[in-house]
């Protein structure tokens, strides 16, 4: 019988096949899905903001951000026994939940985190090799690291794996 | 700005936060028993500092369907207030205001949307003119953004702006009734530099 693993917003946490993780409702925050395909260790970080450095007090809760985040995760797997050349990843959410035409960088949060994702993960070296990122609504989502499938709830829409 | 360490703003700013939104969630009810010509009870607001994690589950799951309604705030300071109610309150809510000539279907359509934006505009604007008259600072409202999504996913946006100052949100939740029992959640979130302002006109700082 396998497990869903449940992460929080703002939280972290690592799973090995077949059981999975799960986040809930990702609005503008960013799921990172990260498997070593090998192994079958796998894991999710639901991150809210893109950069840990330019705010205060950050050190709190290094899930929150999108470089401490990954970074976290990874190390997280490597303490399981994954290896990082081996890990790929696959990234959801990130979406603009309300529609201001004259918004700071606030309202594009989404876009931000997502392009922060991206960026830390290239400095790892790890390949995203797919994502559902963007647009208007948000999803709900479950990895399996067994396979790698990333599968993606929203409402009134298909599900959908990526 | 000495003694602004994270802890100091964040306990002023959640003390003054807490009067604000008693105050504000009472004369909000107090405007939509207006439009809706009948008594509406109101129990005292519960003002709730929450992790993160424990938001979603307050208004029954990270996936319950929700209508989330978002201004942002302008004048002597700047921020943004958001409104939440449960699918079904916004539609008990829109029916009554059409005077039953809602729709059956799930969800709210044009008509519907139009009118809960409405009841939007009435209730965040009495909740803004509580906070202007407590604090004597001007504070206009930009015309409000409605989404129907996952509570979860709605409330990532004020989730990220708390994220910038903390690891907690700071909700009102004000339950009311007319016939049915309304569960609406306000969350009211000043820009960093308006704390100040706002401290400061309360006579605080």
């Amino acid at each position: 019988m396998s497990e869903i693993i449940k992460v929080g917003m703002a939280d972290l946490k690592v799973c090995t096949a077949p059981n999975g993780v799960t986040t809930l409702g990702l609005g503008s925050c960013v799921g990172i899905a990260i498997r070593d395909t090998a192994t079958k260790i796998g894991g999710l970080a639901h991150v809210m903001l893109p950069d840990s450095t330019t705010i205060r007090g950050s050190e709190s809760n290094i899930a929150k951000f999108a470089d401490t985040g990954i970074a976290e995760l990874v190390r997280q797997m490597e303490a399981m026994g994954a290896k990082r050349s081996r890990m790929t990843a696959k990234l959801a959410g990130g979406a603009m939940m309300f529609a201001f035409q004259n918004k700071s960088d606030l309202v594009r949060v989404g876009d931000r985190n997502v392009e922060a994702a991206k960026k830390k993960l290239a400095e790892l070296q790890i390949p995203i090799l797919a994502e559902d990122t963007g647009a208007t609504y948000g999803r709900t989502v479950v990895f399996y690291p067994e396979t790698g499938d990333y599968i993606i709830r929203a409402v009134g829409k298909p599900e959908k794996v990526i | 700005m000495a003694d602004m360490s994270l802890e100091n703003v964040t306990k002023n700013y959640l003390d003054v936060l807490k009067e604000i939104g008693n105050i504000g969630a009472g004369n909000a009810m107090t405007a939509l028993s207006q439009m809706l010509q009948c008594k509406v009870d109101m129990q005292v607001p519960q003002v709730r500092l929450l992790e993160f994690k424990d938001v979603g589950e307050l208004m029954g799951g990270e996936e319950q369907l929700m209508v989330g309604v978002y201004l942002a705030v302008e004048g002597d300071i700047t921020g943004s207030i958001m409104f939440l109610v449960q699918m079904d309150s916004a539609k008990h809510l829109v029916n009554k205001l059409m005077m039953g000539m809602g729709s059956e279907e799930p969800g709210l359509n044009e008509m519907e949307l139009s009118a809960m934006k409405e009841v939007s505009n009435i209730i965040t604007g009495a909740y803004l003119n509580s906070l202007s008259m407590l604090t004597n600072l001007k504070i206009y409202p930009s015309p409000p953004a409605l989404t129907m999504d996952m509570a979860g996913a709605i409330l990532s946006v004020p989730a990220i702006e708390f994220g910038t100052i903390g690891d907690n949100i700071l909700l009102i939740q004000s339950q009311f009734y007319d016939e049915v029992e309304i569960d609406g959640y306000f969350i009211l979130i000043p820009d960093l530099e308006s704390y100040e302002k706002i401290l400061s006109a309360l006579g605080l700082m």
